[in-house]
Formats: C-alpha cells, sequence, structure tokens
C-alpha cells in the first residue's frame, strides 16, 4: 500500500523552515515583479468558473508559510503512521507538510491554532514526546516513532480535565481563547519536567506563548494553581 | 434577588476554550470548499492600468478571478472590499479560488497587474506642506459628511512654529469652552508641549479569516468579530443581499480590540467568491496580511499648552491634534482624545483643534481607547512635569483635578452619570503603599534606578436604547437571548445574568443563546466601546422586567386577584398574602402559549427593533417571551475612569525596564464579575505597557513600505515584559443610571497603564519628559548619555 519513496528526513533542511519575513514584495505579495506591459483586458480574464471537481483535503491548505518552490510542486503525499493523543494515525502528509497542517486540517485537530504560522506566537504549541514544539514549524513527516500530545489528548478518557486545564477554569485564565490551548500545552511541558516551579520558572517556561488580550497573570495563576493540586492561593 | 451579580461564574464559553472545542471562523469546514488567497498591492499608492489573468486561470485547480468589478463599490473614503486604486501596501487588488491554498497562492504569483504609481505620503506633517503630496488623488484630509478635501498649510504656519514645536495651521475641528486666555493669565505655571504617539497594529491573535457558502439562497458566513447583530446589516450591505438572507456565525472571537466591532470589506470576499464558484470558500489570512488588513491606531502629532495654578489645579487646555489617518476614513481618535482631556482634567477652559490627514499607511480603525489611550500615554507625563514644577505630589495633582459626579463633558459641557476619579486615586494610592514607594524613587542599584507613576484614562462606556429578549421554556428554564457578541471579556455572560437576577432563577436553570443570527437574537449594540457592562444589563433588565410583568399577570388571571398581589420567588410566581398560591415558571410558561398575545411573542411591543421583532416572532408560542426595548432614563456620557500605579527598576546601561510592581483600579460602577474585570483591569495593563514601550507602525518614507509586518517585529508584550505579579481594585460604587449600578471599563485600563509607566520611565530619569510613544530602549539609552535622539520631534513611523 505505502509507495516507496526516498526518506524525506532530508527535507528538514533550511529550504522548508519558515524564514522570517522579508520587506520584498515578492516574498509579501506572492508576485515576482511588476509586469511592465499591459496584458490583456480586466474583462477578457473574468471568466468565471473552471470547475475543477477535486474534494477538499487538507492539502488543499498552503503548508506553511512558505511557498512551495517548483522543485516541490508535483511531490506526492506519502502515508505515514502518527501516535497522536495515544492513537495510532495513519494519514497521507506531503514532504513540506507541517505538524500543524496535519493536525488541524487532515486529523480535525482544530483545537491547536495558527496565530503566525512562522513560530512567532505559540499558539500551535503540542507536545513531542512531552516537549512543547510550535507545529507551525515542525514537519509531520519528523513525527514517525515520535508521541504527539495536542490539546484534544489532555482530558482523560472519562471526559476529566488536565490539572493545568481546570486550573485555567478555576483561575478564569483565557479571556479570547485562541492562545489558550498553546499555553496550556506549554504550561503542561512546564509541569511535566518542573512539577514545582516558582512563579519566576513559570514565567520564563511560558515566554514563547504570546497573548495579545495579555491574560498572562492569569495563565500564570492558572499554572501555578494546577502545580499546587488544584488549590488557591498564594 | 438570586444573588448573582458580582459573584465568580464558569462562563459558559470557557470550558470550549480549554479543551479545544471552541470553533473559530478557520475551523469550519464544508464539502467542496475552495481556497482564497488575495493579490495585494506591493506600492504604497496606485492604479490598476491593466489585469492578465489568462495564464493564471489555464493552471490546473485555479477555479475563478475576483476583481473590483464584481464587488459592491464601497463610497469613498470608506475601505473599498477590493480595488484598482489602492491606497496602501498589502490593500487587496483582487481574490483567486482553487481547489488548494497552494495552487491559489501560485496563481496569484502569475496574474500579471500593471500599475501605474501615484503620489504617496506617510507622514501627515509632509502631506500639510505647501504642494506636499496627497494620499488620495482627490485630498489629504476626510471631513465627516463632507469627504475627502484638501488643505495646505501656508509656510507662514510652519514658520511660526519654533524648532520642535507642531505648527498649528487651519484645523477641521475645532471647539471651545470657557475663557482660555484669562485661564493662562490667571496660571501660575504654563507648559507649552509637543508630542508625538505612534501608530501601531491590534494584531488580534487570530487572523480574520472567514468562510462563506450559499445554500437555499441565503448566504453562510463564518467570520471573526467582536460583535453579534451588530455585523449582520454592514456585512450583508457588503455582500449585496438583504439582511434577512444572511447567516452570521461568530461564536468565538480570537481578538478584536476595536478591529472586529462591525463588519469590514474583506470578510465579504468568501462570500461573493462563494456566489461566483457555487461552491464554499475558505479565506485564511495571514499574520503578516494582517498588519495590512488586520486594522491599526492612528498615530498622532499634537500640542498642548496647559495652565496651573499653585495647587495644580488646570486653568485652562489647547489642544492641537494632527490624527495620522490612514487612507480611508479612519476613525475619531483626536475628537475622542479631546473629550477624554476635558473630563480627566476638567480643565476651567479649553479650546480643541484638530485634523486628520490622509497617508498611504493601513486603514485606521478604533483600537482599544481609540483617542484616549494616546492623549493619557501624551498628557499625563506633562501633568508629571508640571507636578515637579510647582512641588507636588503625582497623586495629588490628578486628585486636585479629577472628576466627580457634576463635572461635564467634551466641547458642548453635556453632563456624565457618574464619575468616583479621586476614590480611584485614593484607593490606589492607599492599596499601592505609594507614599512608601515614592521614597523608593529614584534609589539606584548598580545601574538601575527606581522609577514610579501613576496614570489615568477615560472612556465613554455606555449607550441605551436596544433590546432585551428573554423566553422562559415550557420545562421552566430561561433561555436568555443576547446579541453583543463575544470579543473575549465574559461580558456577554455577566450581563445575560441581569435577566437570571431580576427573574430570580438559579444559574444553572439558564441558557445563554448566542453566537449565530440563526438562533433569533435580538438588536444589540456590539461588544466596542466598553459598552457592554452598561447597555447590555439595562436591555436584559427591561426583558426580565417584561418577563416579570407577564408572570404577574398569568398568575393573577388564574389565580385570582390583580397582577400587584403577586411576586415572583424560587422559579414561581406566588400570592404575596398566600405563597401556596403559586404557578411554577414551567407552569406560567405553558400558560403564555395557551394564552397567546404578548405572552407568548405574538403581539410585540411597537418600540423594538426589526430584526428583535423576527426573532421573537420566531420565538412566538414557544414559551413565555419577555421582549422589550431599553426605554430607562440615560442623561448623558457613562464615564469609565481608570487609575494605575506602577514602580519600575530602570537599567541606565541597556535601557531595559523592569516593572516591579502595577496596581489598576477601576471606576465602572458596581462590579459585576471580580474575576473577568481582574482579568480586564491586568490585560489592559499588558497592552497599556506595549503601547507605552514596544509598538509602533515604522514605513521607508522613500518607498512607503512598512517595517512592521510580524508579531517580532511590532513587538506585543510577552510573559517578559509583564510584572510577575499585578494587582487590581475597583471603587465599586454604583452608577444611578444602571439598573444594578454597572458601568463599562474595558479601554481606560490600556491607557491608565501606559501612561502610568511612562510617567515611572521620567521619574526614574529624575524628569526626563520623551513626549513620544513608544519609548524604547535606545531613546532611554541616549537621553541618560545626554545625546540626541535618533528621530526628529516630530518625525513619525520612524525606526
Amino acid at each position: 500500500m505505502m509507495e516507496k519513496t526516498p526518506d524525506t528526513a532530508g527535507l528538514a533542511g533550511p529550504s522548508v523552515i519558515p524564514a522570517p519575513p522579508s520587506h520584498l514584495p515578492h516574498e509579501i505579495f506572492g508576485m515576482g515583479e511588476l509586469p511592465g506591459r499591459a496584458g490583456v483586458s480586466r474583462r477578457d480574464f473574468i471568466k468565471g468558473v473552471i470547475a475543477s471537481g477535486a474534494a477538499v483535503s487538507g492539502a488543499a491548505y498552503l503548508t506553511g508559510c512558505v511557498r512551495p518552490t517548483s522543485a516541490m510542486q508535483g511531490t506526492v503525499e506519502r502515508l505515514v503512521s502518527l501516535n497522536v493523543n495515544g492513537q495510532i494515525r495513519r494519514v497521507d502528509v506531503l514532504p513540506q507538510e507541517t505538524l500543524a497542517m496535519t493536525l488541524r486540517y487532515k486529523l480535525g485537530l482544530t483545537g491547536t491554532k495558527l496565530g503566525c504560522d512562522r513560530a512567532e506566537c505559540g499558539a500551535c504549541t503540542v507536545l513531542i514526546d512531552g516537549v512543547a514544539h510550535y507545529s507551525c514549524s515542525t514537519l509531520t513527516h519528523r513525527m514517525r516513532g515520535k508521541q504527539v500530545t495536542t490539546i484534544e489528548g489532555l482530558e482523560s478518557p472519562s471526559g476529566e480535565l488536565h490539572p493545568v486545564q481546570q486550573a485555567m477554569i478555576d483561575e478564569l485564565g483565557p479571556q479570547c481563547g485562541f492562545c489558550t490551548p498553546g499555553q496550556i500545552m506549554s504550561g503542561v511541558a512546564l509541569l511535566n519536567a518542573n512539577p514545582n516551579p516558582t512563579r519566576e520558572e513559570a514565567r520564563r517556561a511560558m515566554s514563547g506563548n504570546l497573548c495579545r488580550c495579555g491574560a498572562y497573570d492569569h495563565y500564570l495563576n492558572s499554572i501555578m494553581r494546577a502545580a499546587r493540586g488544584g488549590r488557591g492561593g498564594a | 434577588m438570586a444573588d448573582l451579580l458580582g459573584k465568580n461564574f464558569e462562563p459558559p464559553d470557557l470550558r470550549a476554550k480549554v479543551t479545544g472545542r471552541a470553533k473559530y471562523a478557520e475551523d469550519f469546514r464544508a464539502d467542496g470548499m475552495l481556497f482564497c488567497r488575495l493579490f495585494l498591492s506591493p506600492m504604497p499608492h496606485g492604479r490598476v492600468r491593466s489585469m492578465d489573468a489568462t495564464e493564471a486561470l489555464r493552471m490546473q485547480g485555479v477555479v475563478a478571478v475576483l476583481t473590483a468589478d464584481d464587488v459592491p463599490s464601497i463610497p469613498a473614503p470608506g475601505n473599498p472590499i477590493l480595488t484598482n486604486e489602492p491606497h496602501y501596501v498589502g490593500e487587496p487588488i483582487l481574490a483567486v479560488a482553487a481547489v488548494d491554498e497552494t495552487t491559489a497562492q501560485d496563481a496569484i504569483a502569475k496574474i500579471k497587474v500593471d500599475l501605474e504609481p501615484l503620489p504617496f505620503t506617510v507622514d501627515p506633517l509632509e502631506s500639510l506642506r505647501p504642494g506636499g503630496p496627497n494620499a488620495r488623488t482627490d485630498g489629504n484630509t476626510v471631513i465627516p459628511r463632507e469627504g475627502v478635501q484638501e488643505i495646505k498649510w501656508t509656510e507662514e504656519d510652519f514658520a511660526a512654529a519654533e524648532d520642535g514645536a507642531l505648527p498649528m495651521g487651519k484645523p477641521t475641528t475645532e471647539w471651545s469652552y470657557g475663557d482660555i486666555e484669562a485661564g493662562f493669565a490667571n496660571a501660575t505655571l504654563v507648559l507649552d508641549e509637543s508630542f508625538v504617539t505612534a501608530g501601531h497594529s491590534h494584531h488580534s491573535m487570530e487572523p480574520r479569516s472567514a468562510m462563506s457558502y450559499w445554500q437555499n439562497g441565503k448566504c453562510y458566513v463564518y467570520g471573526s468579530t467582536q460583535s453579534q447583530t451588530q455585523i449582520i446589516g454592514g456585512l450583508a450591505r457588503y455582500i449585496g443581499i438583504e439582511p434577512q438572507d444572511l447567516v452570521y456565525v461568530a461564536e468565538f472571537c480570537g481578538g478584536g480590540f476595536g478591529s472586529k466591532g462591525g463588519a469590514y470589506p474583506i470578510m465579504s470576499i468568501p462570500a461573493h467568491m462563494a456566489k461566483k464558484t457555487g461552491r464554499p470558500v475558505m479565506m485564511r489570512i495571514s499574520r503578516a496580511e494582517e498588519y495590512f488588513l488586520g486594522s491599526a491606531r492612528p498615530g498622532f502629532q499634537g500640542r498642548i499648552k496647559l495652565g496651573f495654578r499653585s495647587d495644580g489645579r488646570i486653568t485652562a487646555a489647547d489642544l492641537y491634534i494632527v490624527q495620522e489617518n490612514g487612507p480611508n476614513s479612519g476613525f475619531s481618535d483626536f475628537t475622542s482624545a479631546a473629550g477624554a482631556v476635558s473630563i480627566v482634567y476638567t480643565p476651567l477652559a479649553m479650546r480643541f483643534r484638530g485634523i486628520r490627514v490622509l497617508t498611504n499607511t493601513p486603514p485606521r480603525g478604533a483600537q482599544r481607547g481609540p483617542g484616549q489611550n494616546q492623549i493619557a500615554a501624551a498628557v499625563e507625563p506633562i501633568i508629571d512635569k508640571a507636578a515637579r514644577q510647582l512641588g507636588l505630589d503625582q497623586v495629588a495633582i490628578r486628585r486636585i483635578n479629577a472628576p466627580d459626579n457634576n463635572s461635564r463633558y467634551g466641547g458642548n459641557q453635556g453632563p456624565i452619570t457618574s464619575a468616583y476619579m479621586r476614590e480611584a486615586l485614593d484607593k490606589g494610592a492607599r492599596k499601592f503603599d505609594w507614599e512608601t514607594k515614592k521614597a523608593q524613587s529614584g534609589q539606584r542599584r548598580g545601574s538601575k534606578v527606581i522609577g514610579i507613576g501613576v496614570g489615568q484614562a477615560f472612556h465613554s462606556a455606555g449607550s441605551s436604547g436596544f433590546d432585551g429578549l428573554v423566553r422562559i421554556a415550557p420545562d421552566g428554564k430561561l433561555h436568555i437571548h443576547t446579541g453583543v457578541g463575544n470579543l473575549g471579556t465574559y461580558s456577554y455572560g455577566a450581563t445575560s445574568r441581569v435577566a437570571a437576577e431580576v427573574l430570580k432563577c438559579r444559574w444553572e436553570n439558564c441558557e445563554i443563546v448566542r453566537g449565530d443570527s440563526s438562533r433569533h437574537l435580538p438588536w444589540n449594540l456590539g461588544q466596542f466601546g466598553s459598552n457592554t457592562s452598561f447597555t447590555m444589563t439595562r436591555t436584559n433588565y427591561a426583558a426580565a422586567m417584561d418577563a416579570v410583568r407577564k408572570l404577574k399577570e398569568i398568575a393573577a388571571r388564574d389565580l385570582g386577584g390583580s397582577p400587584d398581589d403577586y411576586d415572583i420567588a424560587n422559579e414561581r410566581v406566588f400570592a404575596r398574602a398566600n405563597p401556596s398560591r403559586y404557578l411554577t415558571y414551567a407552569a406560567a410558561a405553558r400558560r403564555a402559549i395557551q394564552l397567546g398575545g404578548r405572552f407568548s411573542g405574538h403581539d410585540l411591543p411597537d418600540d423594538l427593533n426589526g430584526m428583535t421583532r423576527a426573532s421573537a416572532s420566531a420565538l412566538a408560542g414557544t414559551g413565555l417571551i419577555g421582549v422589550a426595548k431599553d426605554n430607562l432614563e440615560r442623561r448623558g456620557t457613562v464615564p469609565a475612569l481608570a487609575a494605575g500605579f506602577i514602580q519600575i527598576e530602570l537599567d541606565l546601561e541597556t535601557g531595559m525596564i523592569d516593572i516591579l510592581d502595577y496596581l489598576g483600579v477601576a471606576d465602572c460602577g458596581t462590579v459585576l464579575h471580580p474575576q473577568s474585570l481582574a482579568n480586564q483591569i491586568k490585560g489592559g495593563a499588558v497592552m497599556g505597557f506595549g503601547m507605552a514601550c514596544l509598538e509602533r507602525h515604522i514605513y521607508d518614507p522613500h518607498y512607503g513600505l512598512p517595517g512592521v509586518v510580524g508579531l517580532h517585529e511590532a513587538k506585543p508584550p510577552s510573559y517578559l515584559d509583564t510584572p510577575v505579579n499585578m494587582q487590581w481594585d475597583a471603587v465599586n460604587k454604583a452608577d444611578p443610571q444602571n439598573p444594578v449600578g454597572a458601568k463599562g471599563i474595558g479601554e481606560p485600563l490600556q491607557g491608565c497603564a501606559a501612561a502610568a509607566l511612562l510617567c515611572a520611565i521620567s521619574d526614574a530619569l529624575g524628569g526626563h519628559y520623551f513626549n513620544r510613544t513608544p519609548v524604547v530602549c535606545d531613546m532611554i539609552i541616549n537621553a541618560v548619555a545626554g545625546k540626541a535622539q535618533s528621530h526628529k520631534p516630530l518625525q513619525v513611523n520612524t525606526a
């Protein structure tokens, strides 16, 4: 069933890691240069619908913020087995596909958010073998043999919330909630590594997750409460 | 009473946020969904001479191209949907739909657009100079109801301003009250200060993605907006349909801060593309695009002359603001700023003059405390400068000028509902231990020095005249319909609890109905302008009181006597004289259905908005319907006031600031929901720290290209820019014109913190005032070294 393909590990090279944004128009606007000649009239090209019939799949989204180069085009999806939230998920993955894209658009795990898609904000944070990672900047093909945990994987099978989730409710951690899954995953990773952090340690550990609402103090209160086993107080 | 107000509760949308189940616009899917990408202007001002998409349309998987000719034209200078004359770098010219996003983006690269470059400007004063460039072909300023105009100041206007001072030519707006000349003549101290506040982006964490499809004649849009029913009219106009043909879903919004308060043009593109292709269309907006399309706070180049008595009382204020407006209609920040000066300092006489100047930078819109927060950041350090020269305490000089219930607002000197700024200052000074911390000011620890500051801010925070809608279902459950929206403050929930409180319902027996226009929502104001707490408590109160009246009438009909003989408790309506004579809410709801008419929602009050009427009619016959327009009395502006207290440690060698302590104090009337108020006070302060020291637009004056198109460049505050601990408090005095005493508060919580931090920096530097936001590290280092700054005093959009 799996076609034989070359090892894609080499694709994790710099060419597919989101680069810092350039201010050159062709990077921002997706155009090489301004055409100097007059083309056909505007009316001519508006030709209405060209039906294609292709169904929506996860591959329909841009995989990461870098436009694939011509060398990438025509590359095929390759079936891989991923361990996500303790389940083996078999999924077709493009060579340049990021973990955030696979999770959100192929596995339906939309709790992982994309705030920037270039490793600036942390909204896409997931755990890989228990360690927090930006899934927007992680290649899915690199996840073979690793355990991925998303926000959807924190609840117990009986529906009990993870202590960090419960503390987020008790302390009213979130405001708008968009960065919350990433904040929670970073908090879980912190407590995995350091079950009893100081507030200062927690602040530093969480500093890769932006929150424009500025709910940092409430998020820290939540992490510290979870570290105390759910108890309120200092 | 059910005793719900002033208590913490778990907002019904919170669990979904912490489990990842909350669906934001980009989380929705539809079968056969296409993907849409935008072709953005690479230049700050140009005109499309021709386009050629032949090659793009030949690509496999490309389905359609949408241009400005395919979408409704928005009258200039409104923000267009698509345009053939882009006025800023990043303005959408056309959109491409394809079976996948990569193909759509590749197709964009193959479209040839011939753009004729046109004159542009990124500097208001440059545009005001004789012969200076205009941002639009027809002018450089916009006047409400008159449109785009050209105004140039004279060489004499510019020559009259001394070095570094703002020239003050012809304004477009002007008001005054009192005798300012006499005020200055009677002053012990007169300060005349020019200042700059930088424009900066909103950068909400959720980009403004949208998805749309058409089904059975209706257009479905899943969008990212702070508001719900306020979106309908505007978005329907952008799509070109009747409001009743739009189904709008916005259950969650990943941050807006003003930029998603109303419908915005770009969110209609998926709907247009879906109509054109006959398929659902998703348009994901990228982080970089958010810096073009995502709105921004306008910057100010301003000048204020203030007269002070020896006790610090402000005798006269003369304010001039040049507002960098972006290329389109923008927002009224500069007039709001003047209003804020009139109420925060209650000057005995005041004049305001101002002008908006168009620039080829992103369209501007309201951002948290639009105008009020810029002016707080600009003027509060000048108040400190006066205090220093007059030998007064920073709290004392604010206290003597602070508004109370008799203070007046704005050029019209209209009344206000309540103001407890003095109480906020007093409470804050006590809790912060101001005197002790003040004694530490200037203390050195190696290269670090302690500074303290207090800041104040204001926002008009309440409205009236909207509709409330509740339903008691035949099972006795109270359904509270709210059309206000969900911007993330939980105020939709806290204000809905007023209906439960009035009806003495257990909160567990209530359901908030919201988030989707097909769920029969009333006409409400949106979640902007810090108005929700004041406005929505009134509408929910009005609807619940209507339900109480109907419950009593039904009981009187069935059990005898008059409605006044009845009272409510424990979800029953009972005879006061004999509590064993009662109807449960469930029984009363079933009777309401039988009785019909106004009880069941079949007959409705005449003064309801059409949207409320349609929603109530759809619910008619399903229970006891409580529905009413908020006709409660309101006279005057509703002031939200806030004071911030801060202590910092400033490193004189690096310019780095460490915030040691922060306390925010709110005058928001009666506190509805302590936990969410705490989150607002602290979160607002974090945004204020960014405004004070981090965030700014940067534009290359030669090419008009943006220097800030990413979070790492725009620098919204992170955990590490925030103190380890933050404190909050509230005056908690009821506003007399709200049935539960509540006022809004969200916006000034940012301004007071920005102002306090700027004051503390100047305090740590022994009285060096920058007259500019943000104050970044290199400015501090230059100031310490006695070196000139790298920018000229009035320069804007600088690196």
